[in-house]
């Protein structure tokens, strides 16, 4: 069943009578050629990809939840291809190239709104570095402007550019960044894949790894045990609890990330704004909600919510380059657990076992990344090597001293 | 949260710095002949584990001492605070 407006149209005239269910909820078969562990926005990319790009078809996506239940419903829904170094920044440009054409490939409304994204800076040597920046995303084929005060005085008034602190000195633009709807991304994705016969099996937690001989053949769960050619991890702040299942430790922390929303209010912010002398980004929801983040609490957790210090900085933040947000007031705020990886960057890789392969390591920047995460995911799955643009996201970099360390901060997981 | 600091009393978790997982004492021997597996294992691989947790807390605000907290990573709740000195000390180490 494809979405148009004519059926939009027919429907509203006969009582919205003809809408079916979206995906299937069949039950497990005994075996598939792929097995894909998290149903949230990278495992159904996956499968969506496989299916569609690669011409596998018998794949089933396993949910211990419901699909989408986890970071995919919880993040700030920023989209943006700023990024510096050769393993990131082409790969994170993919993605954003993949945002843009997201909509009509798997038809599906996702209110992708590419409204702009900009970092600010504050200081001259902040400014050097943004241009450097800008200069590698331009090399990688992104888009990214600079703007000065006079502009940003013009097109954000309510900045406080004269801050004590931290004066804002001009800011970073990359015009093609924005917002999407982050659950449509994930029900959007689920659609396509089950139409192509992936079967989508929530409620069922996977409990183990049939690991013999150094290969894996498959998976139990809570609904029995599923065989399998190919087992794909992919469920991001879990990734600490499932890997040990199979016996690994992991280049990887467990960290609870808050966001918060405000009331409704008219339209004040036109697009992503971030501060660039602490941790907060800000961006306005279609309904009207300021929806703004910051930091990561700092400590291991699995916890889904994080304590009020954080909540504090996060305000203090928002206060420092925007005062009227002081006015606004809070409606909700939640925790989502980000698997935070040694140097801030993720990992599309197999592991030493056969047949088990592994995505995960985003950090708090999964979201952006979703398509081509899928979309390499599936590539290293169906093709057995990596995308050219994923090919240093690799499990062992650590060990050859090949970190992708974007933020120069080396392996303290709470500091990325 | 609260950390009951064994010589200062209750204090805000706020006053700390996290370093992470208390596995952290126990560095390994440089002169192993497999060191540099050792020192990976140590440096880039974390248990990360749900549940029961023994990380290392700095008071930076505070005494600048260094504390093995034990805490449930699901519900933030503390069991146990003890110096980093006196854990390191009861595993052999002579500081």
């Amino acid at each position: 069943m494809g979405y148009s407006a004519l059926k939009i149209l027919r429907e509203g005239l006969t009582g919205n009578k003809g809408w079916e269910p979206v995906w299937r909820e069949p039950d497990p078969k005994p075996e598939y050629d792929i097995v894909i562990i998290g149903a949230g926005g990278h495992g159904l990319a996956t499968a969506y990809y496989l299916a569609k790009e690669f011409g596998l078809r018998n794949i089933a996506v396993l949910e211990k939840g419901w699909l989408g239940s986890g970071n995919i419903g919880r993040n700030t829904t920023i989209i943006r291809s700023n990024y510096m170094l050769p393993g990131n920044e082409p790969f994170y440009e993919m993605s954003l190239k993949l945002w843009e054409g997201l909509e009509q490939d798997f038809n599906y409304n996702a209110m992708v709104s590419q409204r702009s994204v900009l970092n600010l800076f504050h200081s001259d040597g902040q400014r050097d570095a943004f241009v450097r920046r800008a200069n590698a995303m331009k090399l990688a084929g992104a888009d990214a402007e600079l703007a000065d005060t006079d502009q940003l005085r013009a097109e954000l008034p309510f900045l406080d550019f004269d801050n004590a602190r931290f004066p804002i000195k001009g800011g970073l633009y990359q015009r093609r960044g924005g917002t999407v709807r982050h659950d449509a991304v994930a029900w959007g994705y689920a659609r396509g894949a089950d139409a192509r016969g992936v079967d989508i099996i929530q409620n069922c937690e996977v409990t183990g790894f049939d690991i013999r001989d150094g290969r894996c053949h498959g998976v139990e769960t809570t609904r029995g045990p599923i065989r399998a050619g190919k087992i794909a991890v992919c469920v991001a702040g879990s990734s600490g609890r499932v890997m040990a299942k199979a016996g690994m430790r992991l280049p990887i922390e467990s960290h609870v990330l808050q966001a918060f929303v405000t009331e409704g209010l008219k339209p004040v912010i036109p697009g992503v704004i971030t501060f660039g002398a602490g941790h907060f980004y800000v961006s306005q929801s279609d309904k009207g909600g300021l929806v703004f983040g910051g930091d990561i609490d700092g400590y291991n957790s699995y916890a889904q919510r994080g304590n009020l210090p954080v909540v504090e900085d996060v305000a203090e933040g928002g206060m420092a380059i925007m005062p009227m947000i002081g006015r606004a007031r809070l409606l909700r705020s939640w925790g989502g657990i980000m698997d935070m990886s040694m140097d801030g960057s993720p990992f599309i890789d197999r592991t030493p076992v056969e047949g088990l392969y592994f995505n995960g390591g985003w950090c708090y920047g999964g979201f952006k990344a979703t398509p081509a995460s899928g979309f390499c995911y599936a590539h290293l799955l169906a093709r057995d090597e990596p995308h050219p643009v994923a090919t240093q996201m690799r499990l062992d970099r650590f060990a050859r001293g090949n970190l992708i360390d974007e933020k120069g901060m080396g392996n303290q997981p709470n500091l990325h | 949260m609260i950390i009951e600091h064994p010589l200062l009393g209750p204090r805000d978790a706020a006053e700390f710095v996290y370093l992470g997982d208390a596995a952290l004492i126990d560095r390994p021997d440089w002169q192993a002949p497999d060191a540099a597996e050792r020192f990976h294992a140590y440096g880039y691989l974390r248990d990360n584990p749900a549940g029961r947790h023994q990380e290392l807390w700095y008071h930076e605000q505070g005494d600048r001492s260094w504390l093995v907290v034990t805490r449930d990573t699901v519900t933030h709740e503390i069991s146990r605070v003890e110096l980093a000195r006196d854990v390191a000390r009861a595993r052999g180490r002579s500081r």
